[in-house]
């Protein structure tokens, strides 16, 4: 039989088919972006799902101001390109308003603050439905996520309390005030989606590549040199040569050392990995069940 | 070096895609299969090993208990027990697998349902102790009814029966003596050690008397290729797309999957529920126009004709079209607490159509050990499997469920709360 789709073909029909049900069910749809390579993935599914026509929502970006600068630089590129309208947010104004208040310690991560923001600028623009990149390989809190993740009125996840999701039949339904967060992607792994950013030419932050970077050895990752970082005890910066394998904060996301210059190396070095790329996230690591907690306050 | 990397993406890109389901009571090892596969295909991570390894010896386990592998949320892990499915991925040069875990034993028939209606195949765990028993069967029964056309029937713990021969032959008798009620055109049966890895990935040296493939074999093998349906041509339209600018200005496609046959430019279509005809002009995507558009596809159709399509629509060939009726015989799966209400008013999904139903007569519950018929019960709760007629109030355009599992499924959902109360397959 000649009729056969290669497993990627079929994941990005599945993503295509979620974007489109979405962009059918709900109202007012924004898709989260961070400038990671997820949703990057994200952007590109959303132009072949609508194409000739432009992407029917905005991109929206809660900026904890404790990102890279090549993320920022990115994600501005990235949006004019593809002639989106992007919204931006930042914690910094949750934090001047007194709805977000900042961490006390050596690296305070403003990793939790984002959710607050997040929920502002969903109530703000009236979101009923954000798409997110996040998938089900990631943390195993995440493996049990529906694509169509109900949320109540104060964006709280009930893991109890999930949808049934049977077939490619997604219920969207929902009360006043209540939203869905979208995951596209849920079925794809990180190798799917290196895989696939290859195989579409698609380009990612240059913090993804390999360059020579001031960084500092905490708790088994290397974090890079920022304002937001204080040194503590004899801890002392070096310049290694690393990349990141996933766009978080910098208070956060670690490094690690490679020299992997192009998207193939990079999939060369993905393929022999030991450790799950949030492995070198921080914010993953402060309890065994971090990722469960957060999500259930309304994290992404 | 380049090269060879090359070429191994080259080779990724050409990988098939298989989703399976597991099923299994309490203590068939099933976890213990699943960490096996991950573990030997190499898709557990050192950081997730020690994690488990970290919370083994914490519960002062004497081993690395693999099943916290697939243990999700600190919800279940204080209550001992799973809410629901969980899916696990993994990959070997040959295909890539997701599989839809299922553990848990009150909620069950909710959960294989859920995982078994988007799988391909359904692995069946037989503790060879104990041989068939009446969850066996419940599990196989799932599997026929949601129209799984491969099941592989594991008889695991062979090293807890000596690795007897005719105890596997006679629990496979057993199963055949049975199976041969259900709708599942394969089945296939291997002889495992889940624990000690006995014809999982490698081939057992413990049983030189089985001459089939390993489980790992027969999941990169198994044909699925022909499990769509490639001859009903059908296009539920998602949504209509119309860009309204310069370059683009009369343009209107029609955005959908194929859910079943084949579109080419040219082909003749009727439009559901106008009845209109039109020929396809174009299949568009970004990457360019297409010659042919085939399950399951996402693509963008236009026609030569400026007729009336909306979602909930559907593009069909003129000499094969779908049933299109009010009144519609279901068999459903109950997924909700809350029971079903005869003469109840629900809202009804199915490809991209809603309606509103009402449930005008429950005709009997299956009784899902031994698959008999209850006529006089008439109550259908959760994890109740039932047959029902509904009458809707706008026509559906549908097959049956066994023709083909997109235009034959709904879900029935709760007009006040907005849950989804029931998985239907349509008779």
């Amino acid at each position: 039989m000649a009729y056969n789709l290669s497993h990627l073909k079929q994941l990005e029909a599945e993503a295509i088919h979620i974007m489109r049900e979405v962009a059918a069910q709900f109202e007012r749809p924004a898709l989260l972006f961070s400038g990671g390579k997820d949703s990057i993935c994200l952007v590109r599914l959303a132009q072949k799902a609508f194409f000739p026509a432009k992407i029917p929502f905005p991109l929206v970006h809660v900026d904890t101001g404790h990102n890279f600068v090549e993320t920022i630089a990115f994600r501005d590129k990235l949006a004019a390109q593809v002639g989106a309208n992007l919204i931006v947010r930042n914690v910094q104004d949750s934090i001047n308003r007194g709805t977000a208040q900042d961490e006390k310690g050596p690296n305070p991560s403003r990793n939790g603050l984002q959710t607050i923001t997040l929920l502002e600028t969903i109530e703000e623009f009236k979101f009923d439905a954000c798409f997110g990149g996040a998938r089900r390989d990631e943390e195993k809190a995440r493996a049990k996520e529906r694509f169509f993740s109900h949320r109540d009125e104060f964006g709280q996840w009930d893991p109890k309390n999930q949808r049934p999701e049977l077939w490619n039949l997604y219920n969207g339904k929902k009360q006043v005030g209540e939203h869905f967060r979208v995951f596209p992607i849920s079925n794809w792994t990180e190798m799917d989606v290196w895989q696939y950013l290859d195989a579409e030419k698609l380009e990612i932050p240059s913090i993804y590549y390999t360059h020579q970077r001031e960084v500092v050895f905490r708790d088994n990752n290397w974090l890079a040199k920022s304002d937001f970082i204080t040194l503590m005890g004899d801890e002392k910066y070096e310049t290694r040569t690393v990349r990141f394998r996933t766009v978080g904060d910098m208070t956060c996301t670690g490094a690690v050392e490679s020299n992997a210059d192009t998207i193939e190396r990079v999939i060369q070095e993905v393929a022999s990995a030991r450790n799950t790329e949030r492995g070198t996230r921080a914010d993953d690591k402060r309890t065994e069940a971090a990722m469960e907690d957060r999500k259930k306050q309304g994290y992404f | 070096m380049t090269e060879e990397i090359i070429h191994d993406s080259k080779a990724y890109l050409d990988m098939d895609l298989l989703r399976f389901t597991t099923a299994g009571s309490v203590d068939d090892g099933k976890s213990t299969l699943i960490g096996r596969l991950l573990f030997d295909s190499k898709s557990i991570f050192a950081d997730q090993l020690e994690a488990i390894e970290e919370a083994s010896t914490r519960k002062g386990k004497g081993y690395v208990d693999l099943s916290l592998l697939t243990d999700g949320l600190r919800a279940e892990r204080e209550q001992g027990i799973t809410i629901d499915v969980a899916y696990r991925y993994f990959a070997t040069p040959k295909r890539k697998f997701i599989v839809a875990d299922t553990p848990g034993h009150i909620q069950y028939t909710r959960n294989m349902v859920t995982g078994a209606s988007t799988a391909n195949l359904t692995i069946i765990l037989i503790d060879a102790r104990h041989g068939v028993i009446e969850q066996t069967m419940r599990h196989s029964f799932i599997a026929s009814l949601l129209q799984i056309k491969h099941i592989v029937v594991c008889v695991n713990k062979m090293d807890l029966v000596d690795y007897s021969e005719e105890v596997y032959e006679k629990i496979k008798a057993d199963y055949e003596a049975f199976s041969a009620k259900l709708d599942v055109p394969d089945i296939q049966f291997i002889p495992i050690s889940a624990l000690n890895g006995d014809n999982v990935v490698d081939k057992s040296e413990n049983m030189p008397w089985y001459q089939g493939g390993t489980l790992m074999y027969n999941l990169e093998n198994v044909h699925i290729a022909s499990d769509l349906n490639f001859v009903d041509a059908r296009f539920p339209v998602q949504y209509v797309i119309r860009p309204q600018n310069d370059e683009y200005h009369d343009y209107r496609g029609y955005a959908g999957k194929v859910e079943g046959g084949t579109f080419r430019p040219g082909d003749e279509v009727v439009a559901l529920p106008s009845g209109f005809t039109s020929k396809i002009k174009s299949i568009d995507t970004i990457d360019g126009p297409l010659d042919e558009a085939f399950p399951p596809m996402s693509v963008t159709v236009t026609l030569e004709d400026n007729i009336d399509i909306s979602r909930g629509d559907m593009l069909v060939k003129t000499l094969n079209q779908p049933t299109v009726s009010q009144d519609i015989e279901l068999m459903i799966c109950w997924l909700n607490d809350k029971k079903l209400i005869p003469n109840g008013k629900y809202v009804i999904k199915h490809t991209t159509k809603e309606a509103r139903c009402i449930v005008k007569e429950v005709r009997y519950k299956v009784d899902i050990n031994t698959l008999h018929k209850i006529e006089d019960e008439k109550s259908i709760g959760l994890n109740d499997i039932g047959r029902i007629l509904i009458r809707t109030t706008s026509p559906l355009y549908y097959d049956s469920y066994k023709k083909n599992r997109t235009t034959g499924s709904v879900i029935i959902i709760d007009e006040f709360t907005n849950e989804t109360l029931a998985a239907g397959m349509i008779i």
